[in-house]
């Protein structure tokens, strides 16, 4: 079976991000970009499917500037086998993306893809879902254990009160929550033959996509700070001053 | 313009997510609102008492019975038509079904509203909340999820509104629900509690989380974690607040051994009053606390338990 697995390029999850004095959106010029760190945990996955014997091949696939590439190299050293990279310089917003993966998926014929649950710059948390409705498949979200038989998957999920068990025909999507797995760290060896990985280019229009935006960004705001309040020296005038002065208890 | 609002429910009562989803749905127009379930008429009863709704649809079929996303989402098609806006609030469920449904319309769903700016522009928190965006969408129909520590909730009571029976859609067959475990708590749920404590790494292991539950029950307060807590195994995932976790905006948010990651930060930040107890005073959860104590947990919290008990 064949797993592909789409990966985003994002600032590391370790900067502050800064506003833009003009309110155009997020500074990124010098920051530096890392895979999401939920994309990493499904990669994770599909290589230790392959590990297994269940997964024959991993498709790592990425979407954006020229320089998604290294996202997909990443991905090559943890163990993926090819990658794919949709360029484009335009803003590719969640449905766009979902229906270039639909349309990778028509011509690759994947029997399962495995996708972070959000990417941790947009934080919309919708992609996987929407390719799953555009191909018919069912969804396995916030996924923290998966287990293949036949042409089945039994997903346990994260949900609000706890876990909850679904099982899936596939092909299925799955969308990865933070304890399905720990992601391991490419070696050195492993990032010197991922290079010699092939990586193919393609387009929108080749995949006859129209990715324009549905959403106009009108501005980004900084969020209203909090200042920081007082320290107290003991227990009893904490709850002294929980009291008398917030009268939140 | 008429807005429909799929709300969370348990089969009985409507989550309290749901009530700010409605209050959000409220600033659009009228508002139609969804329960789908299995044996869920009381559920339907109660949306039928929440102030502002004018109709209720229930849909009462054993495919709806848990949640599945794919008939939730081919239900929404369906009764798609009528509507200018289709809302849910920003749980597991709503994050489930809304983008599948959007997909299916053919809509870039909008995820996690904070605010209404109008019928077609919204703000929503980029960037775990380090960025407020507000986004105008070109879709005639818009599909939304609502941040609902945003939003106060509209009572639970005080409507009269009429049910009606959903149409019955022909539903895919390609997910099965099998079982689930929740946590059983006697204590107010994360998203719903007035006030929150929650452990960080600082408590070391999952057996010194009962150290804040007396002054859980003193407080009528909900249990919460840091990710570092949940990713060292020491509480399940359920507990987790933050950007990847639950969003909460509770009236006192109680940060014990927490060092204010901003993962975290973006899930609690909005809380009224914050206070953290950290040993290490440069902890940068001090910078947004209100009340900070620079303490060694195993003593304060013991001691806190004492005084609250103390009453």
């Amino acid at each position: 079976m064949k797993v592909l697995v789409p990966v985003k390029r994002v600032v590391d999850y370790n900067v502050k991000v800064r506003v833009r004095a003009d309110g155009t959106g997020v500074e990124t010029a010098g920051v530096k970009m890392s895979m999401n760190p939920f994309d990493e945990i499904a990669v994770e996955e599909a290589v230790r499917l392959k590990e297994k014997g269940i997964a024959t091949e991993v498709v790592a696939v990425s979407l954006g500037i020229a320089a998604c590439a290294e996202t997909i190299r990443t991905a090559l050293a943890m163990g993926a086998d090819r990658g794919i990279l949709v360029e484009s310089d335009a803003e590719l917003q969640p449905l766009a993306v979902a229906k270039l993966l639909a349309a990778i998926a028509g011509r690759e014929q994947p029997g399962l893809m495995i996708l972070g649950k959000q990417a941790i710059d947009d934080d919309m948390n919708a992609t996987g879902q929407m390719l799953a409705a555009l191909l018919g498949w069912p969804q396995g979200t916030f996924a923290s254990k998966l287990t293949i038989e036949g042409d089945g998957i039994t997903v346990t999920r994260e949900v609000d009160g706890g876990l909850e068990t679904v099982a899936l025909r596939l092909p299925a999507i799955i969308t990865t929550d933070l304890r399905l797995n720990e992601p391991r760290y490419a070696s050195l060896p492993n990032i010197m033959k991922a290079r010699k990985k092939p990586i193919e280019t393609l387009k929108p229009a080749d995949l006859g996509v129209d990715p324009a935006p549905r959403l106009h960004l009108v501005k980004v705001v900084e969020p209203a700070k909090r200042k920081a309040g007082v320290k107290v020296a003991s227990v009893a005038e904490l709850v002294a001053k929980l009291k008398t002065e917030a009268k939140v208890i | 313009m008429t807005a429909l609002v799929l709300l969370d429910h348990d089969n009985a009562a409507i989550k309290q997510p749901a009530r700010s989803a409605v209050a959000a749905a409220l600033k659009l127009g009228e508002v139609h609102v969804l329960v789908a379930g299995h044996g869920a008429r009381a559920a339907a009863d109660a949306a039928a008492k929440l102030p502002g709704v004018a109709k209720v649809i229930l849909a009462d079929a054993e495919p709806y019975a848990h949640g599945l996303a794919e008939p939730l989402a081919a239900l929404l098609v369906a009764l798609a038509p009528g509507y200018s806006h289709i809302l849910a609030a920003a749980t597991a469920y709503g994050k489930n079904v809304m983008p599948r449904a959007a997909a299916l319309l053919d809509v870039q769903p909008i995820s996690d509203i904070s605010a209404v700016v109008d019928a077609d522009t919204f703000v929503r928190p980029i960037y775990a909340g380090n960025a407020l965006a507000t986004v105008r969408s070109s879709d005639t129909k818009k599909l939304i999820t609502v941040r609902a520590a945003s939003f106060d909730p509209v009572p639970a009571e005080g409507g009269s509104a009429p049910v009606e029976a959903a149409p019955s859609v022909d539903l895919p067959g390609i997910s099965r629900f099998i079982s689930s475990e929740l946590s059983r708590s006697e204590r107010p749920e994360l998203t719903a509690a007035r006030v929150v404590i929650s452990g960080g790494r600082g408590m070391q292991n999952g057996e010194n989380f009962k150290l804040l539950e007396p002054i859980a029950d003193a407080l009528n307060a909900a249990v919460g974690a840091s990710r570092a807590a949940v990713d060292a195994g020491f509480v399940p995932n359920d507990y987790q607040v933050g950007q990847t976790g639950k969003i909460v905006a509770p009236d006192l948010y109680v940060a014990v051994g927490i060092s204010g990651a901003i993962q975290h930060l973006a899930g609690m930040k909005d809380s009224k009053v914050i206070v953290a107890i950290n040993k290490d005073e440069e902890a940068p959860i001090f910078q947004v606390a209100d009340y900070g104590l620079v303490a060694d947990l195993f003593v304060a919290l013991p001691a806190l338990s004492a005084e609250l008990g103390r009453g």
